[in-house]
Order: structure tokens, then C-alpha cells, then sequence
């Protein structure tokens, strides 16, 4: 056991939980101001609902003793086991439990992810339900095949350093398939959908950045150079991305946007995750850069196809993601990490294949299971509030208050 | 943005109470006190207000409104979609006075609104039936 190692786990695991607020303002911003508090809740209370999901069995299925590599057991029921000892698989320097909170954190920000595809309609009674079914059904599975001990993706030798496939792909391919089962907004098209407190998202995005160091660097599971690494390529991935992003707008609409640069700066965080830990800082770089012309160019498509993704999730994480995964098939080096691989750029295209499996699995995995758990939600307690709730705001609707009174 | 609610004042109907003195002086009132309503570019409010304080009037009431007209709206760009905002925000000013100032307001406020570009704004004139000071019950031109 290493104290600095636990010291610095514990303190990502609290940075790791900043997101989730954090996210619940960058979506809330960008919502108008009769859904503010629904959307904010939506991600708030997730600290709620995954918390003791993962307690209770979450924790288990994802980490637990190994089933044909595709699920873990329930051994580890209600935290059964899961002491104040390291484990012998996970962390070996630090406490178990230390392990399990840091994971569970990154078990409640990814359902909440998904949530900014279907803002502004869903019943949160519906919306309850899918969190806890999601997370179960998918989740717990992917995170056990990606990070669990006999996983089969992880066993494959793919590369995913802090959950680029396991937290962006599955919560952005989930939207995806949120926003076709759920249909679009009433007004789409015809009304304008203009974010109802920018202030509120800038500030939102900068809590992500600041937990997203948590997020990667912690996700070296000690105080190390590794560590060091992966805070280093985070920081500049998302840098050059708000930037990036900015300078295309302003090559594209005429004028870089608050929005645009904090949608960046998330956008370039997403493309680093899964490579944080096995990429060096000039790649980083150029992972930064190309993440805002895949998601701006996605976002644009989104509308010549369709469908609502209201706060853009498949755009920023199912795009972005997707790209991080891929990148850390072009540009992972075992200069940086000796326990990862090189990628085609230092002389093995195999790893570029691999990943590309892992992105299609959990593209495949994410999205059928989604629209199973949703058509299954719908049945038992119906997605959509009604018409004239939607008219009228989800804050009062759903929740019987409003977010600004005056 | 607040909606602002005109209070209408309810004119009792002349074939009713033509007989009564109190209605009578009301139109007598309408000749001798005005309302000018001015719609103007927010960023030109100090200047009216301090012109129209020069002449002597003695308060007025403002409010942020929202609203188009020839100048219609802007564009707005979020995340590379476009949004057409039709409604500007502008704001409202709402003076009573003597009869006998409202040309001069109108010039004063002409002078200190305009820019030359379109959205300057517009001005209303609209009679006043009365006037009463809450506080004192003065009535007329003495309760502006």
C-alpha cells in the first residue's frame, strides 16, 4: 500500500464527482429556461441512483470475479469483500474501496451523458428507470469486457486508458438511439431551440476540464509519471480543441462563439481519454485539433439528418470518443506506457484494427441495448410527457418549481 | 424579459354620465396633458433621459421591451445552427406632461434617439384623461 498513491486516487475520485455537476450546468445552460432544472436534475440526482446501484450490485457485475469474460459475478453484493486492503487485480498499491469509488464515479457521470439527447421531454419517471436499466445492462457488461479482469475487449488488446469506449462511445451511441426512440422536440424546426444561459455552460465546461484531471491522470491508479502524462495530454488536447473549434466557426459562420469554445475544450477532453495514457503531448496536439472538425462536422450533419440530439451527445462523445479510440490506435507508443502497445504510427497497424473492433462492438453493443431498454420503458411507464407538459416546461411539470422567479 | 402591462384606464361611456361635472373636466383634461411614449435604442436612454430632465420633466417610467419593425430581427449561430430572433430588444419610455411641452419633447427626443440607421424607434403621443398623486389626491396638471 502507498499513501501518495491513495491520497491522489482519493482526490481524483472527488474531482471525478465534480463532473457530474459540472456536466448538469453545461447541459443546463444550453436548455431553455423553463427545462433548466429538469435537465440539471437529470444529471444531479445520477450521484443518487448510480451510487447505490453500484453499491448494491454495480460494482460487482463490473469488477467482480470473472464470468466467461463477459460478466462479473455478484460476489461482491452490497460491497461484500471490497475492504480496506488493496485488491489483487486492481490497484495494488492502494485501498480497494479507493478503487471502487473512483470507478463509481465514472459509473455516475456516464448515464448522465447520455441525458442531453432527450432534455427537454422525457417523463422523469422514464427517465429513472432507464438510468438504473442502462447502467445495469450496459455499463456494468462494458466496463467489465473493457477493464474487468478477463474481460474479452481488454483481453483483445485494446487500448482505453480512462473509458473513451466505455463512458463517451456507449453514452454517445446510447443518445443516438435516445434521440431516434424518443423523437424530436415539439417546435423542431419551426421554434428556435436558443441555449437560455450560456454563463451557466462556460462554467459548466470549465468544471469538466478541472474534474477531467481526475478523470485521466487518476485513472493511472497511482502518483506516477504516468500520471503526470496523462495530465499533461489532457490538458493540451483540450486547449487545442476549444481552439480549433473557434477558428472553424469563425472560417465557417463568421464569428468564434462562447459556446463553440467550450464546446471544444469538452470535445477535445472526450478525444483524449481513452489515449491519455499512452500518448505523448505533440500527438495530443493533434488529437485536439482534429476532434473539433469530426464533431462540428457531425453536428452539422445532425441536422441534415433529423433527429434531435438536443445538447449534441452523439456529436462531442459519440464522434469524439470514437476519433479518441481510433487516434490511440495511430498514436499510442510504448515509449510513453511499456504495458500498452505502439500504434500504426510507430510501426503497428494491428492496434488500429483492434481499436476499430472495440469501437464497432461497442457501437453495436451500446445502441441495440438502448433501444431494447428504452421500447421496455416506454411500455411500462411511457418516455414522453404529454404535449402540454412539454409546452408548459418540465421544471414545473415534472418537478412543481422553476428555476428563476422573478 | 418582463411584459409590461398597460393599465387602461376605464372610460365610462359619454351617453351614461354627461351630466356628470367630473367627466367633463376629465376632457378638458385630455386638451392640457399628453403621454409621450418613446421607443428607443437602449443604449440612447441616458442621453433622453437627461435631455428630457433639462427641460423639466419631472419622472418618468422605463421599461425593457422587445419588439420589431422595419429593422426586424438578427441572426443568431449556436453551434453552427442558425436562428432568425425577430424581436430586439428596445426600450420604453413613458413621460405625461403639459400639452404645451410635447413639441419640444418630441424634438429632444428626435435629436438625442437618432442615430440615422434603421431601428431608431418611434414615438406615440396619446391624450391623457387624468392624473391623480396617490399620496396628496391632487388631480390635473399638479399631480405630473
Amino acid at each position: 500500500m502507498n499513501t501518495g498513491d491513495t491520497a491522489f486516487v482519493l482526490i481524483s475520485s472527488a474531482l471525478v464527482m465534480l463532473m457530474t455537476p459540472g456536466l448538469a450546468l453545461f447541459y443546463g445552460g444550453m436548455a431553455r429556461n423553463k427545462n433548466v432544472l429538469s435537465t440539471l436534475m437529470q444529471s444531479f440526482i445520477i450521484l443518487g441512483i448510480i451510487t447505490v446501484e453500484w453499491v448494491l450490485w454495480g460494482y460487482s457485475m463490473a469488477f467482480g470475479p470473472d464470468h466467461a469474460g463477459i460478466i462479473g459475478g455478484l460476489d461482491w453484493f452490497g460491497l461484500k469483500g471490497v475492504g480496506m486492503e488493496p485488491s489483487a487485480d486492481y490497484g495494488s498499491t492502494i485501498p480497494h474501496m479507493a478503487f471502487m469509488v473512483f470507478q463509481c464515479m465514472f459509473a455516475i457521470i456516464t448515464p448522465a451523458l447520455i441525458t442531453g439527447a432527450f432534455a427537454e421531454r422525457m417523463k422523469f419517471s422514464a427517465f429513472m428507470l432507464f438510468t438504473i436499466l442502462w447502467a445495469t445492462l450496459v455499463y456494468n457488461p462494458l466496463a467489465h469486457w473493457v477493464w474487468g479482469v478477463g474481460g474479452w475487449i481488454g483481453k483483445m488488446g485494446a487500448l482505453d486508458f480512462a473509458g473513451g469506449t466505455v463512458v463517451h462511445i456507449s453514452s454517445g451511441i446510447s443518445a443516438l438511439a435516445a434521440a431516434l426512440i424518443i423523437g424530436r422536440r415539439r417546435g423542431y424546426g419551426t421554434t428556435a431551440f436558443i441555449p437560455h444561459n450560456l454563463p451557466m455552460t462556460v462554467t459548466g465546461a470549465g468544471l469538466l476540464w478541472f474534474g477531467w484531471f481526475g478523470f485521466n491522470a487518476g485513472s493511472a491508479l497511482a502518483c506516477n509519471g504516468l500520471a503526470a502524462n496523462a495530465f499533461v495530454v489532457t490538458h493540451i488536447a483540450s486547449a487545442t480543441a476549444a481552439l480549433s473549434w473557434i477558428i472553424i466557426e469563425w472560417l465557417h459562420r463568421g464569428k468564434p462563439t462562447t459556446l463553440g469554445a467550450a464546446s471544444g475544450a469538452v470535445a477535445g477532453l472526450v478525444a483524449i481519454t481513452p489515449a491519455s495514457g499512452f500518448v505523448g503531448p505533440l500527438a495530443a496536439l493533434i488529437i485536439g485539433a482534429l476532434v473539433s472538425v469530426i464533431c462540428y462536422g457531425g453536428i452539422l450533419l445532425k441536422s441534415r439528418l433529423g433527429y434531435d440530439d438536443s445538447l449534441d451527445v452523439v456529436g462531442i462523445h459519440g464522434l469524439g470518443g470514437t476519433w479518441g479510440a481510433l487516434a490511440t490506435g495511430l498514436f499510442a507508443s510504448t515509449l510513453i506506457n511499456p504495458h500498452g502497445a505502439n500504434g500504426l504510427f510507430f510501426g503497428n497497424p494491428g492496434l488500429l484494427w483492434t481499436q476499430f473492433r472495440a469501437v464497432a462492438v461497442t457501437w453495436i453493443f451500446a445502441f441495440i441495448m438502448t433501444l431494447i431498454i428504452l421500447k421496455v420503458v416506454d411500455m411500462i411507464v411511457g418516455l414522453r410527457v404529454t404535449d402540454e407538459d412539454e409546452e408548459r416546461g418540465l421544471d414545473i411539470s415534472q418537478h412543481n418549481e422553476t428555476g428563476y422567479s422573478f | 424579459m418582463k411584459k409590461e402591462d398597460l393599465i387602461l384606464v376605464n372610460i365610462t361611456k359619454p351617453d351614461i354620465v354627461s351630466n356628470d361635472k367630473a367627466y367633463r373636466k376629465n376632457r378638458k383634461g385630455v386638451k392640457i396633458m399628453k403621454k409621450i411614449e418613446a421607443i428607443i435604442k437602449p443604449f440612447k436612454l441616458e442621453e433622453v433621459k437627461d435631455g428630457l430632465s433639462r427641460m423639466g420633466v419631472k419622472g418618468m417610467t422605463v421599461t425593457e421591451v422587445k419588439g420589431f419593425g422595419r429593422q426586424r430581427g438578427h441572426k443568431e449561430v449556436y453551434r453552427g445552427a442558425e436562428y432568425q430572433v425577430d424581436f430586439v430588444p428596445k426600450v420604453k419610455i413613458e413621460v405625461v406632461m403639459d400639452s404645451k411641452l410635447v413639441p419640444q419633447a418630441i424634438a429632444l427626443i428626435q435629436e438625442k434617439a437618432r442615430t440615422g440607421k434603421i431601428g431608431d424607434g418611434k414615438i406615440f403621443v396619446i391624450p391623457v384623461e387624468e392624473v391623480v398623486r396617490i399620496r396628496t389626491g391632487e388631480t390635473g396638471k399638479e399631480a405630473i
